[in-house]
C-alpha cells in the first residue's frame, strides 16, 4: 500500500488484513459499522477478529447512522510529526456514537475554539487515498 | 499480602546528570548502579537479579546490558509499560526475592531524551505508511500526541466538574517550589500560577508549563530480603504492598475519568494492610498537570470530582497536609521519558529523612504510583507502598 499513496498525504495510514479489510472497505462505500458479537451481543469498536467479552468469532456489522456527540476533544498546537505539523491546530476528539460506543477521530469544519463536549456531531468521510477514507465529524447540521 | 514487610529497598542513586550528551544510556545506567550499591553497602558481584526497561532501548535492551555490564543474573525481568515500568519492577523484583527466584535485585534506568532530542510529548505518528498494533490503526492518523490524550482527560474532568486552568495551575507551581530546594532539579526559578496560564497552549487545556520537562538522566534501586537489608549500610525501607493494571479505549466503551490508578491502588492498599490516612507522603507520576490531580482521585485520597479542590490551598507542598513529588518531580526536576524509578527513590530518601530542606516531617510511610503511556488512550499504572517501620 505505502508505494500507491499518493506523495501529498503523509500522515500516517492503516494495515489492511483480514479481520479489518470489510471495515476499512465500507469506509470507501461512505459506511460507517461497529461489531456486534453473533454470540452474547457485546458491542465493540474497534473491529477484532473475536468478541472481547466471550471470544466469539461470530460476529455481526451493525451500520451506524454517522451521529453522535463530542466526548472529549483536545486543540493541538504542536505536533512534529511530518503530515500533522503542517495542519496545526487540529482537534483530536472522542466522539460517542448513538449507537454507544467512543471512537478517537477529528472535528472538522469547526474553529477549534468553537467545539465544546455534548455538542451534536455527524461523520464526514474523508477520502485521504484512493483506497483508504477516514470518518471524521463535523457539527450536525 | 504474605509479600508484605519481607523484602526493602535497600539502596538508591538519582543520577545527577540532566544533560549528557557525551554519554550512553548504558554509561548512565551503569554509573546509577555503582551509586545504589555504594548506597546500600552492596557490590556488583552480590548482584543476581536484574531489572530494566527503556524507550532507547532495542527489544532486547536487557541482554545488551548485562552484556556491558558482564551480568550473567539469575533473574531478569524487562515489563516495558512506560514510565510506570520501574515502580512494578519494585514489586517484581520483590516476589522473586520472596520466591527465591534471587537475593540481591537491581533495578535500572537510564536515557538521553534531552540530548537526543526526543519528542516524547508530541510526536505522535506521522511520514506516512504505519506498522503498529491494530489499536494504533483506528488512532494514529488521526494525529494523537501524548499530550493531546492527557489533555482530552483534562478537558472532560473540567466539563465534568468544573475543574480550572488555575488548580492545574497550582500542582506546577508547587513542584517548581519543590524543585528550589533540590540542588538537582532542571528548573529552579519559582513559578507563579499566572506563568503557568501565560504559558502557550501546546494542546488545549493544557499549557506548556502543564507538562513536564526533557531531560536526560537516570537511576537504580537494589531491592533485597528485609532480613539481608537489616545488615546493610542504609536504614531499610521495607516494601508493603504493590499492584498494576492497564486501561485502554476497553472497546469503545470506556469511562475516561476510571484510570489503572483506581485498579493499582486499591490492590497496593489491601496488600500493605494500610489506610490512606496512614500516607505521610506520596510520589505521584507527573506527566501533566491533570495526571496528578486524577490520579489523587482514583486512588483514592479524594473523591472523583474533588480533586480540583484538593490541589489547592497548598496541600501538596512538603510542609503541606499532603506532601507529593518533594524533589520537584517530571513538572520541575527531570522527565528523560520513563521516570518511575524517580518516585520509587525520593520516596525512600524521605523515609531514610535525607531531604534536607524538604524533608516531610515524621515520614513513616509513602506511596507511589507511576503511570505510563498516555491516560487517555493505553496506559499502565503501577502502585506501591513503602515503610520504614
Amino acid at each position: 500500500m505505502a508505494d500507491q499513496q499518493p506523495k501529498k498525504y503523509s500522515k500516517p495510514l492503516p494495515h489492511l488484513d483480514e479481520e479489518n479489510r470489510p471495515w476499512w472497505e465500507a469506509m470507501q462505500r461512505h459506511e460507517l459499522y461497529i461489531q456486534k458479537c453473533g454470540k452474547c451481543g457485546d458491542l465493540r469498536y474497534y473491529p477484532r477478529a473475536l468478541c472481547t467479552n466471550c471470544l466469539s468469532p461470530e460476529t455481526q456489522w451493525l451500520k451506524c447512522s454517522g451521529r453522535g456527540k463530542v466526548y472529549t476533544f483536545t486543540a493541538t498546537y504542536q505536533n512534529q510529526a511530518p503530515g500533522f505539523r503542517e495542519s496545526l491546530p487540529y482537534v483530536m476528539a472522542y466522539v460517542e456514537l448513538d449507537e454507544g460506543v467512543k471512537m478517537l477521530t477529528n472535528i472538522i469544519d469547526c474553529a477549534p475554539d468553537q467545539v465544546r463536549i455534548g455538542m451534536p456531531v455527524e461523520v464526514v468521510y474523508e477520502d485521504v487515498t484512493p483506497q483508504v477514507t477516514l470518518a471524521k465529524f463535523r457539527p450536525a447540521r | 499480602m504474605s509479600l508484605s514487610r519481607k523484602t526493602a529497598v535497600a539502596g538508591v542513586y538519582e543520577h545527577p546528570t540532566r544533560f549528557a550528551p557525551d554519554k550512553s544510556m548504558f554509561q548512565i545506567m551503569a554509573e546509577s548502579v555503582r551509586g545504589a550499591l555504594d548506597d546500600a553497602g552492596l557490590t556488583i558481584k552480590d548482584v543476581n537479579g536484574l531489572c530494566t526497561a527503556g524507550m532507547g532501548m532495542g527489544g532486547m535492551g536487557i541482554v545488551s546490558f548485562c552484556d556491558y555490564l558482564n551480568l550473567t543474573p539469575n533473574f531478569v525481568d524487562s515489563t516495558q509499560i512506560g514510565g510506570s515500568s520501574f515502580v512494578a519492577h519494585t514489586a517484581h523484583a520483590a516476589a522473586a526475592i520472596h520466591a527465591g527466584l534471587c537475593d540481591v535485585c537491581l533495578v535500572v534506568y537510564g536515557s538521553t531524551a534531552a540530548s537526543s532530542r526526543f519528542a516524547i510529548g508530541t510526536g505522535g505518528g506521522g511520514g506516512g505508511g504505519m506498522a503498529g498494533d491494530p489499536c494504533d490503526q483506528y488512532d494514529i492518523p488521526f494525529g494523537p500526541t501524548t499530550v493531546g490524550a492527557y489533555a482530552m482527560i483534562a478537558q472532560r474532568h473540567m466539563h465534568d466538574y468544573g475543574t480550572t486552568s488555575q488548580q492545574l495551575a497550582e500542582i506546577a507551581v508547587t513542584m517548581r517550589m519543590h524543585a528550589s530546594m533540590n540542588p538537582a532539579a532542571k528548573y529552579r526559578d519559582p513559578i507563579t500560577v499566572e506563568d503557568v496560564l501565560a504559558s502557550r497552549i501546546i494542546s488545549s487545556p493544557l499549557h506548556l508549563l502543564d507538562c513536564c520537562i526533557i531531560s536526560d538522566g537516570g537511576g537504580a534501586l537494589v531491592i533485597t530480603s528485609a532480613e539481608r537489608a537489616r545488615d546493610l549500610k542504609k536504614k531499610p525501607v521495607y516494601i508493603l504492598g504493590a499492584g498494576e493494571t492497564v486501561r485502554h479505549a476497553a472497546r469503545g466503551q470506556r469511562d475516561f475519568l476510571e484510570i489503572a490508578a483506581a485498579q493499582s491502588g486499591r490492590l497496593a492498599f489491601e496488600r500493605a494492610g494500610v489506610a490512606h490516612k496512614d500516607i505521610d507522603m506520596a510520589m505521584i507520576y507527573d506527566s501533566f498537570t491533570i495526571t496528578v490531580l486524577v490520579t489523587l482521585e482514583n486512588l483514592g485520597f479524594c473523591k472523583r470530582g474533588e480533586g480540583g479542590a484538593f490541589v489547592t490551598g497548598g496541600r501538596l507542598r512538603y510542609d503541606g497536609d499532603f506532601p507529593i513529588n518533594t524533589e520537584g518531580g517530571g513538572l520541575s526536576s527531570n522527565h528523560p521519558g520513563m521516570r518511575g524509578i524517580f518516585l520509587v527513590i525520593e520516596a525512600a530518601k524521605q523515609l531514610r529523612g535525607e531531604c534536607g530542606p524538604r524533608q516531610v516531617k515524621d515520614c513513616k510511610t509513602a506511596l507511589v504510583h507511576g503511570t505510563g503511556g498516555a491516560l487517555g488512550t493505553r496506559h499502565s499504572g503501577a502502585t506501591l507502598i513503602l515503610s520504614n517501620q
